[in-house]
């Protein structure tokens, strides 16, 4: 590590935050850009002024804006992000279990997408315009082309509804044994797995094709490396940044797979709270959810960057 | 009989150049979207059979729904809310996006960044999580929804216009045309646009797709398109209890999705492999 990549990691920082910026700007102007007033909603229509004006006042809705905005975001900060309209309950505790099973399904996801699209990307980068790469592409066009929720109900109707093989909803409560647990996180973890590699493998196979084009692996072809030593040394260390880049890319779209998945096959995560209160316009439960999501999203592309800052020579200065 | 040997010449697909073959094929979505409820033989909201998810008959082409309403007429109802709507939205992302796209090109540094701040701060916001947010802020009427869309992909539209604009102005021919005296709406009009129309063109179709499976994935979690009117999301929402029997009333509508995305995927595949 040094000063001139020390530098360049920090400004990647800086804008990352300039982002969350944005992102807590934006959450929260939209929803002061709601329509009627909070306090009338939930005393709902036998509300007196009084109890109007108490329950402006408890919830802090006759400050000004941007007492509102710093209020929120030191609540925010503190975990503190307010009460559920719906249930009055604290919005952090309604999202802690939640927020474990969702990070349960993600992580299960990426362990078995990462590696398998690694490997499949380069096996079609490698064998280009084989059989086997055409079959991928034709599959992964397909995967990608189509949305999430078709994937998860057509392998629900083939291998929970025809075959029965695994149940079609994720009780996850239910589990007792180790067995269990595979059978139910199967079709989730699948189908979301599936819907992430075929974005990770387009963009692994691009990535490679391009690496392998370059004019110095020609050269190491012509001086007669042999194929492994090639790939290990010259093609995958260039290679890592846009590699990074582009699984990043794709863990964010498994974001947006979970909330559909999750609706699918009713598992209590995250996302499906989150569309619930979108649906019971349970404000600062949408905030909290989008805070969290939209974090982890720059999160990963933050980190993909500094993975591909430092895998670059000319970066180290070396 | 020479003349009707070019004209069916003409009509060959292998004779089409790729751009034709992406606006023939996105003309007949439009045209189906436009037209096709012209041919409903039933309103999409007219319960006509007491038997729900009927198969395939000839009086009802392709069976019934939940309700028991003709499949093949909500269909076509469904097929122009998804295209239409798609539609406006995607010439509202990439008309904004393309006008920034090639304005910041020849405007002063600090416009450049803002712009750039500003569209990397929607991209920060993962697509559906964006709109689900917008549309708790706004509701889901059309119109919010078309706005939702169309903001959401203005900032990809964007990147890629203003890539394609930046190589574009370095050509010797733009230096020409500044040097002839040349007005800046000229330039972009007659010589930056048509000179970006190939790749403009695949950039479009695929905001196109993102646009249809975004709205699909909505209308599918409840919070697109609201009944009574329909769209192909909400038309597998609505039947997806038909599943269990293997009903058509959720099996077409997912169909008609896919070869719409993958039809358009396939042809913009084509034209970028040239």
């Amino acid at each position: 590590m040094n000063a001139r990549l020390a530098r360049l990691v920090l400004r990647r920082i800086g804008a990352a935050l300039c982002s969350l910026l944005f992102v807590v700007v934006a959450i929260f102007a939209l929803t002061a850009a709601l329509p009627g007033d909070v306090a009338d909603m939930l005393l709902g229509q036998n509300a007196t002024p009084d109890a109007t004006q108490a329950l402006r006042h408890a919830l802090h809705l006759d400050q000004p804006l941007w007492l509102r905005f710093m209020h929120w975001c030191g609540g925010m900060l503190h975990g503190n992000a307010g009460n559920s309209l719906l249930t009055g309950r604290p919005v952090s505790e309604m999202l802690a279990p939640r927020l474990y099973n969702s990070l349960l399904l993600a992580g299960a996801t990426t362990l078995v997408a990462v590696p398998l699209a690694l490997v499949l990307g380069l096996a079609c980068a490698t064998w280009r315009d084989s059989v086997f790469d055409r079959v991928m592409t034709v599959l992964t066009l397909g995967i990608v082309s189509v949305p999430a929720f078709l994937i998860a109900t057509v392998s629900v109707f083939v291998f929970a509804v025809q075959f029965r093989v695994v149940p079609a909803l994720s009780d996850i409560r239910s589990i007792h044994s180790v067995g269990q647990f595979f059978l139910t996180f199967a079709m989730p973890v699948a189908t979301l797995a599936s819907i992430t590699m075929a974005q990770m493998i387009r963009m692994i196979r691009a990535c490679m094709i391009d690496v392998f084009s370059a004019p110095y692996m020609e050269m190491a072809v012509i001086k007669g490396v042999p194929p492994i030593r090639i790939m290990l040394h010259h093609a995958l260390p260039n290679a890592i940044g846009p590699v990074a880049n582009a699984i990043a890319l794709s863990l964010s779209s498994l974001l947006g797979g979970v909330v559909v998945i999750e609706t699918i096959f009713n598992y209590p995560g995250l996302a499906q709270l989150m569309v619930d209160s979108v649906m019971s316009r349970d404000v600062p439960i949408i905030q909290a959810c989008t805070l969290l999501f939209c974090m982890t999203y720059l999160f990963l592309t933050t980190l993909a960057d500094i993975v591909a800052l430092a895998s670059v020579p000319k970066g180290r200065g070396a | 009989m020479s003349g009707m040997a070019t004209g069916l010449r003409a009509l060959r697909l292998s004779a089409l150049t790729p751009a034709q073959r992406v606006m023939g094929l996105f003309g007949f979505w439009l045209v189906l979207a436009v037209c096709g409820p012209f041919f409903a033989p039933y309103a999409p909201g007219q319960i006509i059979d007491t038997e729900v998810f009927a198969p395939l008959s000839h009086r009802h082409w392709l069976g019934t729904d939940y309700l028991g309403r003709d499949l093949g007429s909500r269909l076509l109802y469904a097929v122009r809310y998804t295209v239409l709507i798609c539609t406006l939205s995607t010439a509202f992302s990439c008309g904004c996006g393309v006008l920034l796209g090639i304005a910041t090109t020849a405007t002063p540094a600090w416009v450049e960044q803002i712009a750039g701040r500003l569209m990397d701060g929607i991209l920060s916001i993962p697509s559906l999580l964006c709109a689900l947010l917008v549309i708790a802020a706004f509701g889901d009427s059309l119109l919010a929804l078309v706005l939702t869309l169309g903001v959401i992909y203005t900032p990809g539209a964007y990147r890629t216009s203003r890539a394609l604009a930046l190589r574009i102005a370095r050509m010797d021919y733009i230096t020409v045309a500044v040097a002839r005296g040349e007005g800046a709406l000229f330039i972009i009009w007659r010589e930056i646009l048509p000179n970006m129309r190939g790749p403009l063109l695949a950039d479009v179709g695929l905001r196109f797709i993102y646009a249809v499976l975004l709205l699909s994935n909505l209308s599918f979690l409840g919070l697109g398109v609201q009944p009574p009117l329909v769209d192909l999301g909400s038309l597998v929402r609505e039947n997806v209890l038909g599943l269990v029997y293997g009903s058509g009333a959720v099996i077409l509508p997912t169909i008609v999705i896919g070869v719409l995305t993958v039809g358009i995927n396939l042809v913009l595949d084509g034209t970028s492999r040239r």
